[in-house]
């Protein structure tokens, strides 16, 4: 029997180094950021980033565990753990302590466990496995009933958290249901309503309720020799109703929210609020110019200037010290590590392992969006974590998990191959 | 199972890549187009510190320091700082605040910023502070910041030193194109400390350092060498002698009025006092904004600066700038006599003399006995001089000579809000009675009652031009502006008024005022060993008993001191203010006050007319 080939040269390698280099500047920038003169060993555990490479390898370790495991104890436990991670999201509710006015953290005294970063890796599976097992596909609203369940209910649950950020993240699954059979429709209109959501914080509904009844008389002019005039005249009527409904009740919900919440939205639309985030980030980014002030001689991020300059703001650190190259090349590391996953799934001939590279590229990608939308600017402050780069044991460890399980999975690609 | 949408990987991938472009145009144009950014970057890492400059200082005409500059503290607070095991209740007793202060600070804190120091608590004194400091190490996110207050050693002169306050907007705004002030800087809001702002401010100092958001100080930035130290203000001199300041603020105690005394050879305002008077040092620091709206609405207006703000009939004090008019326009003679019937008829009417007195034969007589029926004679013949059916000429000549005193004019002293009085003109009569008027009509100017209204300062302005015999000069009440090592004089306030009126005629006067002193109106009011020359007036008011009214000069001869002294309600001029004017003149002239005085100062400071409390 001809020794198989060992797992080493079935891996993807671009894959795993893109991954492993975005572990690496992170590393590098959390010192950079959290850099303590007294403490300049970067494996000093004392200090974040000590912490973080400790969390680094432990993240390898249980890399390569997984990686010499089979795939299947991921799609056929699937729901198995999306079933764990969902009971931990309602502990959670009970036992947590609010931190940073989410109640997100269970405290286990060396670590605090954050079930939502592992809600999305799990609620990943349970659609794998979901989907994966269709007998048709989700063009059919009961079975897209049922895939929306499975991400509801972890959505609401970390909602009831009050962690605004990790629930967005599992709104991207509208983009893999797409992918899988639904309709695209419910893409525009999703489309729609944001942009409806943005031009309502931006003019009164007065304006847009107007704008849109001069739209649709233009429409039903032009189109008034049709036969199917009463049918645009009728749709014209209920979509100009659902605009006035909607961004009356979002100028009511903004009367609703809280202070910070108002003020983040606010200075997003450029209507002033209390933008000391926003100014400070841009403020750091822009003082890294082109090629950056250089390792460890950025003072906006470093100086305290920059609230979660370790975390939520890191791509700061990087713009402030690498300037608009380390940021051009973060974002293409991004781009290249997601197009890389989608390109993989899409040649990969098990469903579930296909579903599943797609699920995980729209948790990175809604990540990746608002982490530095939001760092740019573009996007309110949200608190999310840049995938691979910010400091925080949970997370790191649910997105190696995450990772390093599709390379597992891509690596059985032979297997499949008929 | 078939896969059916392979195309719609399209979908997700297009929205990858449309928002990986959008943050790079984004961060192209923050990093690379828009300054804005790069410039506020600097500001933040390296920040410049303020540095508050001492205040300038004041003395007394003697070189004592009058009001100079204490510290207090402001604790500062950053929110994002401080410990969540905080020991409040300690916090609090190191303050002396409460806890619901604490609370609500903090909560102002929280909202203003969690990264930037916010004043937590102002106005800490010393003693509070040093407990502070002493635990400060319990007190994570806490620090104190020091302040300069102002403080006067001799808690008197309220009104005429002022007081300073934190800066208000408007004024803030005033100033926006020079960056003056800053919101929460001190600036004067009364007295010389508004007048002389410019001068007693001083210049900021700038010191760049290196800060986190913390407001940590890492170091100092470049080595300082685009530090500025800050410019103490300039050290003023005040022609005000604090020693007779004292004394008449005490007079004054329980009264309503005013003593203002000057230097009538040079102008320089020796005492302006007020009545009822507070401690200016009640209004320093926190406790401005506790104790100023009181004394804003107290009954009895201590804030009035009745010196240069109220405006009183001048009486029987006019009565020798009115002779020395008559005289200069050739109404009368020195020697004019007049036989006082004891009353003087207008029309059907009268006006009534105060006393019996034997006919006064010549114009001292006149000033002596403060006849009433002799000074409306020589008012009435003043404008009608030529011919009683032109009275009108003689009338606006009377009344140019006579505001040539300092009458219906800012005398321009340096003190805000001077009021200017008033002397009717003929166009004012002509409005009133239609044309229909006659000497008759405005006899009381004579005797200074009527339309006639004057500040003390110009009562007392208005003798400096006859004890100098012919011209004042603008009283001012500061002196001197320290400069090269010394305090040179203040020019900007030397400027002489001439009247045009002959020395024999003063002189006559001159000699009825000091008649006054020794045997007339004011005869309680000998200074032993000098000569007091002055001019009692009872001003008859509406709202109740007589001002009482004296102003005078002594000595005779090269006089040095003009007083001029009302208390309102006080009754006739001999009673209150002419005992107060010789225990002032006396004081200042002879350096102390003889036993034999001591009793009348006593007296007087304990004869309350009013109850005036400042109510805590």
């Amino acid at each position: 029997m001809a020794k198989s080939p060992s797992i080493f040269n079935k891996l993807d390698w671009p894959l795993l180094m893109t991954f492993l280099i975005l572990m690496v500047i992170g590393l590098i920038t959390i010192y950079a950021a959290g850099y303590n003169p007294d403490h300049p060993k970067i494996y000093d555990i004392s200090q974040t980033y000590g912490k973080q490479l400790i969390w680094i390898g432990i993240c390898l370790v249980l890399g390569f565990i997984i990686i010499n495991m089979n795939s299947k104890v991921f799609s056929v436990f699937a729901y198995a753990y999306y079933g764990i991670i969902l009971l931990l999201l309602i502990v959670v509710l009970f036992i947590a302590k609010e931190v940073n006015g989410a109640k997100a953290w269970i405290d286990l005294g060396f670590f605090r466990l954050q079930p939502s970063e592992f809600a999305k890796f799990t609620t990943c599976l349970g659609l794998a496995y979901y989907i994966s097992e269709l007998e048709t596909n989700l063009a059919y609203a009961k079975k897209l009933m049922m895939a929306l369940g499975i991400i509801i209910i972890p959505f609401i649950l970390i909602l009831a958290q009050h962690d605004m950020g990790s629930a967005l993240v599992f709104l991207s699954f509208a983009f893999l249901l797409n992918r899988f059979g639904m309709s695209d429709y419910i893409i525009f209109a999703g489309f729609f309503v944001i942009i409806i959501s943005i031009l309502s914080l931006l003019l009164s509904p007065v304006y847009l309720i107007l704008s849109m009844v001069v739209l649709v008389i233009i429409i039903a002019f032009f189109n008034r020799k049709s036969k199917d005039l009463d049918k645009y005249i009728i749709v014209g009527v209920a979509i100009t109703s659902f605009v006035a409904i909607y961004s009356i009740s979002i100028d009511l919900v903004m009367d609703k929210l809280d202070k910070h919440q108002k003020d983040r939205i606010n200075v997003l639309v450029g209507k002033g609020g209390n933008d000391w985030n926003v100014r400070q980030s841009k403020i750091a980014l822009g003082a890294g110019q082109f090629s950056g002030k250089g390792f460890l001689k950025g003072t906006q991020s470093k100086m305290n200037f920059l609230p979660a300059k370790e975390t939520d703001f890191i791509f700061c650190t990087i713009g402030e010290e690498w300037g608009f190259l380390g940021c051009g090349l973060v974002i293409g590391l991004y781009v290249f590590l997601m197009m890389r996953i989608l390109y993989l799934s899409e040649k990969h001939s098990s469903k579930f392992s296909k579903v599943y590279g797609y699920a995980i590229v729209c948790v990175l990608m809604m990540h990746f969006i608002i982490n530095i939308g939001m760092t740019v600017g573009l996007v309110p402050v949200i608190g999310i974590p840049l995938p691979a780069l910010s400091y925080g044991g949970s997370s790191l460890l649910s997105f190696s998990v995450m990772i390093f399980a599709f390379i597992r999975m891509d690596s059985e690609r032979w297997i499949y191959t008929s | 199972m078939q896969d059916i949408f392979p195309q719609r990987i399209k979908m997700i991938q297009g929205v990858i890549i449309f928002f990986s472009f959008l943050f790079l145009i984004n961060l192209f144009y923050i990093q690379l187009i828009d300054n804005k950014y790069k410039i506020k970057a600097k500001d933040n890492a390296i920040k410049e510190l303020i540095e508050y400059p001492s205040r300038g200082l004041i003395y007394d005409r003697n070189n004592k320091l009058i009001v100079h500059n204490t510290n207090q503290f402001e604790i500062m607070v950053t929110n994002a700082e401080v410990d969540a095991n905080l020991d409040t209740s300690q916090l609090c007793k190191d303050l002396a605040i409460t806890q619901d202060y604490f609370l609500e600070s903090m909560k102002k804190a929280r909202k203003a910023s969690r990264y930037r120091p916010y004043v937590f608590l102002k106005y800490v004194d010393d003693s509070n502070y040093q407990r502070f400091q002493e635990h400060i190490f319990k007190y994570k996110g806490f620090f104190g910041q020091t302040r300069f207050v102002r403080d006067y050693p001799y808690a008197n002169g309220a009104l005429l030193f002022g007081d300073v306050g934190e800066i208000d907007s408007s004024q803030i705004k005033k100033y926006a194109d020079t960056y003056t002030y800053l919101s929460g800087d001190y600036i004067g809001k009364n007295g010389i400390e508004v007048y002389y702002e410019d001068l007693l401010r001083g210049q900021r100092g700038i010191r760049t350092v290196v800060v986190d958001a913390l407001n940590r100080v890492k170091g100092s930035y470049a080595n300082g060498e685009n530090d500025n130290d800050p410019i103490a203000g300039k050290n003023l001199q005040a022609s005000i002698d604090i020693n007779i300041q004292t004394l008449g603020e005490e007079l004054l105690t329980n009264k309503r009025g005013s003593i203002i005394a000057i230097e009538p050879s040079t102008g320089e305002v020796l005492a302006l006092c007020n009545g009822p008077t507070y401690d200016p040092n009640l209004l320093r620091g926190g406790n401005r904004n506790k104790y100023y709206p009181k004394l804003l609405l107290n009954k009895y207006k201590p804030l009035y600066n009745r010196a240069i703000q109220g405006l009183y009939p001048p009486g029987s004090t006019f009565k020798a700038p009115s002779a020395l008019v008559a005289l200069q326009m050739g109404a009368i003679n020195p020697n004019f006599a007049y036989y006082c019937p004891g009353y003087y008829p207008i029309g059907k009417k009268s006006l009534k003399c105060s006393h019996r007195h034997a006919p006064c034969r010549n114009i001292e007589e006149g000033l002596t006995q403060s006849c009433n029926p002799y000074f409306c004679q020589v008012f009435r013949e003043s404008i009608e001089v030529s011919n009683s059916k032109r009275f009108q000429k003689d009338y606006d000549r009377w009344y140019k000579n006579i505001c040539r005193f300092g009458y219906r004019r800012k005398l321009g002293i340096d003190l805000k809000n001077e009021k200017r009085g008033n002397v009717p003109d003929t166009a004012y009569y002509n409005k009133i009675y239609k044309n229909q008027w006659r000497a008759t009509t405005v006899i009381s100017l004579g005797i200074g009652q009527g339309e006639i209204l004057a500040t003390p300062l110009q009562m007392a302005n208005s003798y400096c031009v006859i004890a100098n015999k012919g011209y004042y000069i603008t009283p001012h009440v500061i002196k001197g502006i320290y400069a090269n090592g010394k305090f040179e004089p203040n020019t900007a306030k030397k400027i002489k008024v001439n009247v045009p009126i002959d020395k024999l005629y003063f002189d006559r006067v001159t000699d009825g005022l000091e008649m006054v002193v020794q045997a007339g109106t004011a005869r309680a009011s000998k200074i032993e060993g000098i000569a007091l020359c002055g001019k009692t007036g009872t001003a008859q008011n509406p709202h109740g008993e007589d001002h009482s009214i004296f102003v005078g000069f002594a000595p005779k001869v090269n006089p040095k001191i003009v007083i001029a002294c009302i208390v309102e309600n006080g009754g006739g001029g001999g009673g209150l203010a002419a005992p107060i004017v010789s225990l002032m003149a006396e004081r200042y002239l002879k350096d102390s006050l003889p036993p034999a005085s001591l009793n009348k100062y006593s007296s007087i400071k304990n004869r309350h007319l009013i109850n005036f409390q400042i109510d805590e």
